[in-house]
């Protein structure tokens, strides 16, 4: 694990590169982060998110900036520019039914191929999907995701990456931290090794690549 | 009647339907407004699939803190006794059937059960978000939804929009009737206050059947 300024972190992001991104409407996302992927101005990115919140928040910063080409998430309802990019062709927006989608993010973060869910089975989510019967039950075999990169908000991490979380902003985060190549973190507060008791780390350290220094 | 009325109506229709120790998942619009109406010796847990059972009411000024928030991003409190958790636990008890009760808006629900509720293509296209696992993976599934939009009925022989699951709902609540599906079939069991079984087949396009005994909605 290597600690670098917010800036130094997103140097490493090209353009064009995939990122999975942490929060729910905005809670538990990585606003720092987020605000200089727009000042470095990364362009042609693909987000793997559950939403992208509102205009002016979280994810809604990116879309507001014209940054992403491609979205993966399960809803996009609350935030009317996303809307607008998709009806007006600048943005592929592929809609997920949220479990599917976080345990696809897991699937691909625990080694596995994809996933069996009956979730979609007899809707227009089965299509194109090979499907499968175990038991005498349907379901959809739905593929594992990947990304280059995870940026994650924490609530506490310590100084060798043990993250811990509160309330409602560990949503994703803990589950993306496992399914990238480079995961860069943002945490609340930065605490001495041992403040997070081992039993209350949820994401262990080795996940860790990248820990954003708090300026 | 006025739109007030009747979302009262249904709300606290459906807060019958809640027992001690179920856990509940409410939508966004008239489904939460249940958690306004639960009688008060009964105690259920809340869960916001945002990661949260026990999801309190709004905080007071002052009370709340960024991070503890509904699915739609709204404040929120939480009840002791409360937990949170990752995305994907919030809906392995979704799809798992750890929910004893989802309470869901509508767009459709036909004949047979089988609900239209995340899209109106060329129109509206929000995303499913969590609705195509919870009709899917919920113990019971019940719709909460306004008997007509616009004067058109909203339960139809056969659902025109795409359907959120294969899985058809148990009861659908309005503020003219209870509707059940006892053997797959649309069945009127209750009427609204002062409501008439010919006023609701009136306004239904599902051919309905009638149960043996149709009561007033107690409430």
């Amino acid at each position: 694990m290597k600690t670098v300024s917010p800036a130094e972190a997103i140097a490493i992001i090209p353009d064009g590169a995939t990122l999975m991104i942490g929060g729910f409407m905005g809670v538990g996302t990585p606003e720092r982060l987020i605000d200089e992927l727009v000042r470095q101005d990364k362009r042609n990115l693909t987000v793997i998110a559950n939403d992208t919140a509102l205009p002016g928040r979280g994810i809604g910063k990116l879309v507001d900036a014209g940054l992403v080409s491609r979205t993966i998430a399960s809803h996009i309802g609350l935030n009317p520019e996303t809307q607008k990019q998709m009806i007006a062709g600048k943005m592929t927006v592929d809609l997920i039914p949220q479990g599917t989608l976080i345990e696809r993010i897991r699937a691909g973060g625990y080694g596995l191929g994809g996933v069996l869910t009956p979730t979609g089975v007899g809707t227009i989510v089965e299509e194109g999907k090979q499907k499968v019967q175990v038991n005498g039950k349907t379901y959809l075999v739905e593929t594992a995701l990947h990304a280059q990169f995870a940026l994650i908000e924490a609530f506490l991490a310590d100084y060798l990456g043990n993250l811990s979380y509160v309330l409602t902003a560990r949503n994703f985060n803990p589950v993306i931290a496992m399914a990238a190549e480079t995961t860069i973190v943002a945490a609340e507060h930065i605490v001495p090794v041992g403040l997070i008791a081992p039993d209350h780390v949820v994401t262990p350290a080795p996940l860790v690549d990248y820990l954003v220094t708090n300026g | 009647m006025s739109a007030m009325d009747a979302q009262t109506i249904i709300a606290k229709r459906i807060a019958l339907e809640l027992r001690s120790g179920m856990l509940v998942n409410l939508g966004i619009g008239i489904p939460t407004m249940v958690a306004n109406f639960v009688p008060r010796d009964v105690k259920v847990f809340f869960q916001s699939e945002n990661g949260l059972i026990g999801t309190g009411p709004i905080p007071e000024q002052g009370m709340g803190h960024r991070l503890l928030t509904d699915a739609g991003g709204r404040p929120v409190t939480a009840l002791p006794g409360a937990c949170t958790f990752d995305s994907a636990i919030s809906f392995g008890l979704i799809r798992g059937g750890h929910v004893d009760i989802t309470v869901l808006g509508a767009l459709q629900v036909d004949a047979h059960g089988l609900l239209a509720n995340w899209m109106i293509p060329g129109k509206m296209v929000p995303g499913m978000g969590g609705a195509m696992d919870l009709v899917t993976g919920a113990k019971r599934v019940i719709i909460a939804m306004q008997h007509t939009a616009k004067g058109k009925p909203k339960i139809v022989n056969k659902c025109t929009l795409p359907l959120t699951s294969e899985r058809p709902v148990d009861l659908v609540v309005s503020e003219l009737a209870v509707i059940g599906f006892p053997d797959g079939r649309a069945t009127l069991l209750e009427t609204g206050p002062g409501v008439t079984v010919e006023q609701v087949t009136a306004a239904t396009e599902a051919k309905l059947a009638i149960a043996d005994t149709v009561s007033e909605m107690r409430l």
